[in-house]
């Protein structure tokens, strides 16, 4: 194992994949002679040069069809998205063609494409630097969602993402990119899409959750444990292909369930997962499901503002309280 | 996919000079035709090649008609755009580019596919949704591939392809492959976002892509004047793109000018536009009427009278004593047939087993996790 930043894993996925697949090329803005607005690609240039590391311009729907284009005519490309708050600019091409693409041939035109980036809020960057995507993404059957929260998972998760032959919306976090973890020291070392992770283990309560709040979850259920309270932290990884058995597995062992997402509740993940519990495992439930989420308001500047919106541990701990009626 | 061009006779082909004339002051208000359409090298369409273009004309015109025909009986649903008027610009460019070469356009795309030697019976059949469709009656009129004929699909979002094809150019220079990427549009894609960034794009790195502007002059049922200050042919000029303006129902001019273009762009000159002039004999999609309240019944008469693509090259055939009228029957009654064999393929071809509803949703079925949420895959 090394320890390494979420940044860093990232880094090392892209260029093992790179290195591995003369078909793999990444594409964004400032991802080659700036080294990634957010340092992810760093190197990458120097090591690869400029056709398998291309700087765009800012033209999100433009470089995103070409790649998608360039998909169809069998490259796998990689794109970078500095943020997912730019991609609304390019979501036809991702829509309309990544995802429909190989439905519409009948099977003749495979679509191997990762579109990645962060998504979600940093700090005070407001309304339109703040959101999360994913539902956008999972919306759409023909594209894959992952979410990885640790630089473990980070890795893992992106190198089989860029192996995968569909799309695959590759969602990260501003605030991760510092995060530290243990990443083990495989070349080949690839999380299969659709395997859930339990992060914490207990007994009385579930929280679900994906991405970045995973870690607003632990510190939850760190509080909670303080009150003797103990709580699965169930972490989905993907939310396309989804770990339908690990949340049931979690449901039927605490029969009590809190979803947590940093995106807005309405037509959420948290919806679709709530859906399914209660369709899948009404039986089981000891309680209704209740839902942490975004307040239902664009992202607004002030901090005090802000901490009012976003998702927080102790609204997670609010929400447990209320599950186990204590 | 027609073959690339073949050498064949020294002389120009007869009747050119006049015709290309003679389609100028028929359309006194428009551009006149390219300077480099008038042909100044040696190598011209031989007799056969003309017969080949004209074949391939009627063959649109009448798969066109029979389409119309089916749509009118209910057998074809959706919306079904006719290509009629505008067959030889997809018959002239596409005798120009080889096999190799990959073509993509827009939802009107039957006649390309036809001119990339993809099956009739295929394309009519995607057209009645049947197994036997090009994409087994999951595309539908607007949504047909062929990855063997090099053929990237009809795609429905306006300008939503010409991304699209400057991706496959990108991969054409990547992959250093010594082919074309030709993309068909119509004149309403030039005001997508989606033209600009790409023709920026294939210019800053030079890609080897065609973007053919097949300029119908309406874009659904609004005069292109009415939604741009500026001509068609400066479209291109802020991205360094070269431009060329082609008179688009002379399909031996059509012809002429892409064999010099496509040998330039084949060649590494980068990225190049067209302003093809046409005209759509028929609505904007079987839904809408001919003229409509966007232009004048007069208008549409006179320029299927003046313009008809069939009509130019058949006078040439003609005038230049290649043809006797029973020889131009004897093709037409050649291109009826295929168009009701299609027809009659496409009626008789089963509707889609309904197991393949879920099928090509997803290239690769992960072995964890479920990726779909409509009950199935539990």
């Amino acid at each position: 194992m090394a320890v390494m930043t979420y940044r860093e894993a990232l880094n090392e996925a892209l260029r093992e994949e790179i290195q591995r697949d003369p078909d793999v090329f990444l594409m964004g803005e400032e991802v080659a002679e700036y080294d990634g607005a957010y340092k992810v690609s760093k190197g990458l240039l120097e090591e690869f040069g400029d056709k398998r590391v291309v700087d765009s311009p800012i033209s999100e729907l433009g470089f995103t069809g070409l790649c998608v284009g360039a998909s169809m005519a069998g490259l796998r490309p990689v794109v970078e998205f500095m943020t997912f708050n730019f991609a609304f600019l390019a979501i036809d091409q991702v829509i309309n063609n990544a995802t429909k693409m190989y439905y519409m041939s009948d099977g003749q035109f495979p679509m191997p494409i990762v579109f990645r980036g962060p998504t979600g809020a940093a700090l005070q960057l407001s309304a339109q630097h703040s959101q999360a995507c994913e539902t956008y993404y999972s919306h759409a059957p023909g594209c894959k969602v992952v979410t990885p929260a640790t630089p473990a998972d980070a890795k893992g998760l992106l190198k089989a993402s860029i192996r995968d032959n569909d799309p695959v919306a590759f969602m990260e976090g501003e605030l991760l990119y510092n995060v530290k973890g243990e990443v083990p020291e495989d070349d080949d070392y690839v999380i299969p899409l659709g395997v859930a992770d339990l992060k914490n283990e207990g007994s009385d309560v579930s929280i679900i959750t994906h991405g970045k709040m995973v870690h607003v979850a632990l510190q939850a259920a760190s509080k909670l444990d303080k009150d003797n309270i103990s709580a699965d932290v169930l972490d989905l990884r993907t939310i396309r292909p989804l770990d339908m058995d690990a949340i049931l597995e979690t449901v039927k062992k605490t029969n009590r369930v809190v979803y947590l997402e940093e995106g807005w509740p309405y037509a959420g993940t948290g919806a679709q997962i709530v859906a399914m519990i209660q369709e899948e495992a009404f039986d089981y439930l000891d309680a209704p499901i209740l839902r942490v989420t975004q307040a239902d308001v664009p992202m607004p500047y002030a901090k005090s503002l802000e901490i009012l919106a976003k998702p927080s541990a102790d609204r997670v701990v609010e929400a447990c309280r209320n599950v186990l009626y204590r | 996919m027609a073959k690339s061009a073949k050498p064949a006779s020294k002389q120009p082909p007869k009747g050119r000079k006049g015709a290309a004339k003679k389609a100028a002051a028929a359309k006194p208000a428009r551009k006149t035709a390219s300077r480099k359409s008038a042909g100044k090298k040696g190598q011209a369409p031989s007799a056969d090649d003309l017969f080949h273009y004209y074949r391939q004309m009627l063959l649109i015109r009448r798969f066109e008609e029979k389409a119309g025909q089916l749509y009118g009986m209910g057998l074809i649903g959706g919306f079904c755009h006719l290509y009629i008027g505008q067959e030889a610009v997809v018959v002239g460019m596409m005798a120009t580019a080889s096999s190799n070469d990959s073509v993509i356009t827009s939802y009107r795309d039957h006649g390309h596919m036809l001119a990339c030697d993809m099956d009739p019976k295929g394309v009519m059949a995607e057209l009645t949704g049947r197994r036997g469709g090009y994409s087994k009656g999951k595309g539908g009129s607007m949504h047909m591939f062929s990855r063997e004929k090099n053929f990237f699909g009809g795609h429905g979002i306006v300008g939503g392809q010409v991304p699209l094809a400057t991706g496959i150019a990108w991969k054409i220079r990547y992959a250093e492959e010594d082919t074309v990427a030709i993309v068909y549009m119509g004149d309403a894609a030039v005001n997508q976002g989606s033209f600009h960034e790409s023709l920026n794009m294939a210019a800053v790195w030079e890609l080897p892509v065609i973007y053919v502007v097949e300029n119908n002059e309406y874009g659904m049922g609004t005069a292109f004047s009415r939604v741009s200050k500026t001509d068609m042919s400066a479209k291109p000029v802020p991205h360094g793109v070269p431009a060329s303006v082609v008179d688009g129902q002379d399909v031996l001019a059509t012809y002429a000018h892409f064999r010099e273009l496509i040998a330039e762009v084949r060649g590494g000159g980068g990225p190049r536009f067209v302003d093809l002039q046409t005209y759509r004999f028929r609505g904007h999609s079987m839904s809408d009427p001919v003229s409509g309240t966007y232009r004048p019944t007069e208008e549409v008469e006179r320029r299927k009278a003046e313009d008809d693509p069939i009509a130019v090259l058949r006078d040439k055939l003609l005038a230049g004593g290649h043809l006797d009228q029973a020889g131009l029957q004897e093709m037409d009654d050649e291109a009826r047939q295929i168009a009701q064999d299609a027809a009659d393929f496409a009626e008789a071809s089963p509707v889609p087993d309904p197991s393949t509803l879920y099928e090509h949703v997803w290239a690769e079925i992960n072995e964890h996790g479920r990726l779909f949420f409509d009950g199935r895959d539990r």
